[in-house]
């Protein structure tokens, strides 16, 4: 849509790789505005995303429980492809949504669920109350979230999930080196 | 000061979670972009890619289908009708080191891990638009150049090699592309 013609490709060739290079055709949408410039489309988009919190609750619920019902047929029907994926694919969302809903400490259970999920060498040979605990803890976590006192248990209860699950992860992958490493490295995302 | 006329840009969001959608679009809508289009998978998506030839795409990683990092695979093909050029901005739960080694090694332009916050956002839209990387193309890789700092001493793996050749021009393909639709 940005309304500048591209201009012509450059292509440097070297014996390996060649540089593509072409006039950046999104230069037209970059304006050039004084430093006195009172618009703020970061604060407006705050602002707007604020105005979506009333809902952010009932969105945390609906994750929360299309977790519990990906755990509920991996309970019946086992650790099958497509359960295991919904699986992951839900504690994933959960994961990177919930701190942006106000569930900080739902988001961090979530991952640890996520590792296991990764890391586990053979995911029937999990404890079935490792996953369970944090089914239950990200369910606990969103439906109390309206008691104030609940933010520290929350956090507290994340931080010892994720201790237990770590420490079994270390445990089964010792013999898998490339596995142990992913486990061991920092997160990019600073902590809550 | 530089700020985006966002009025002129072309969005398409492709994430399977509805909640994050609506998120992105109340964000970019925010920002004052009147076009973002969504898809809730990556085969969708690549259609929309072709059919409504967005500036810029922002993706998930972790969809049905295929995901995030097979949509960046898929436009990244420098033979391809559509334009293998556009800023892709990978947004993702995912937030691992070796993850964003594998997205830029797909040909992902940014990477954004979750949460999601406007600035973040905002940063990595600024960045695609003001400060393009040239493409290179070496016999397993199409995509934004993966160096954002020149080092000449580089003597370690996957280094460039060779001298220069003579400069060849080509008609863009994005031109091309457009001309297809």
């Amino acid at each position: 849509m940005a309304k500048e013609k591209p201009g012509t490709i450059q292509v440097k060739s070297f014996a390996d790789h060649h540089v593509i290079t072409q006039p950046n055709p999104l230069r037209k949408v970059l304006l050039r505005v004084p430093e006195s410039d009172l618009d703020d489309p970061v604060g407006r988009a705050e602002k707007a995303l604020a105005g979506l919190s009333s809902e952010f609750k009932n969105w945390m619920t609906i994750e929360a429980d299309r977790l519990s019902a990906a755990h509920e047929a991996i309970l019946r029907d086992g650790f099958t492809i497509d359960n295991r994926e919904e699986l992951f694919r839900a504690a994933h969302d959960i994961k990177g949504d919930a701190a942006t809903f106000g569930f900080p400490s739902a988001g961090a259970a979530a991952e640890s669920l996520c590792r296991i999920i990764e890391h586990a060498p053979d995911l029937d040979q999990v404890p079935s109350e490792l996953i369970t605990h944090h089914i239950n803890a990200i369910q606990a976590i969103v439906r109390e979230r309206t008691k104030l006192d609940t933010a520290m248990m929350a956090s507290a209860l994340s931080k010892q999930l994720r201790g237990v699950a770590d420490e079994f992860l270390l445990k089964v992958n010792r013999d898998r080196p490339e596995h142990l490493e992913a486990i061991l490295a920092p997160s990019i995302v600073p902590a809550e | 000061m530089y700020r985006i006329d966002f009025n002129k840009l072309r969005f398409l969001i492709c994430d399977d979670n509805p909640h994050m959608r609506r998120i992105l679009r109340t964000l970019l809508h925010s920002f004052g972009a009147r076009e973002a289009y969504e898809a809730e998978d990556g085969a969708t998506a690549l259609e929309m890619y072709s059919h409504y030839v967005p500036d810029i795409v922002i993706t998930d990683w972790a969809m049905p289908i295929f995901d995030g990092l097979e949509l960046a695979q898929m436009i990244r093909q420098p033979e391809s009708k559509g334009n293998p050029y556009a800023p892709i901005i990978m947004l993702t739960g995912h937030s691992e080191k070796r993850r964003v080694t594998v997205a830029r090694d797909a040909g992902v332009t940014e990477f954004l891990a979750k949460p999601i916050s406007a600035k973040g956002l905002y940063q990595r839209i600024l960045n695609v638009v003001a400060n393009p990387r040239p493409f290179i193309k070496t016999k397993t890789y199409f995509g934004p150049d993966r160096r954002r700092n020149t080092n000449n001493a580089y003597i370690g793996p996957e280094r460039r090699v060779g001298g220069e050749m003579e400069v060849m021009q080509q008609p863009s393909l994005l031109d091309k592309a457009r001309s297809n639709v």
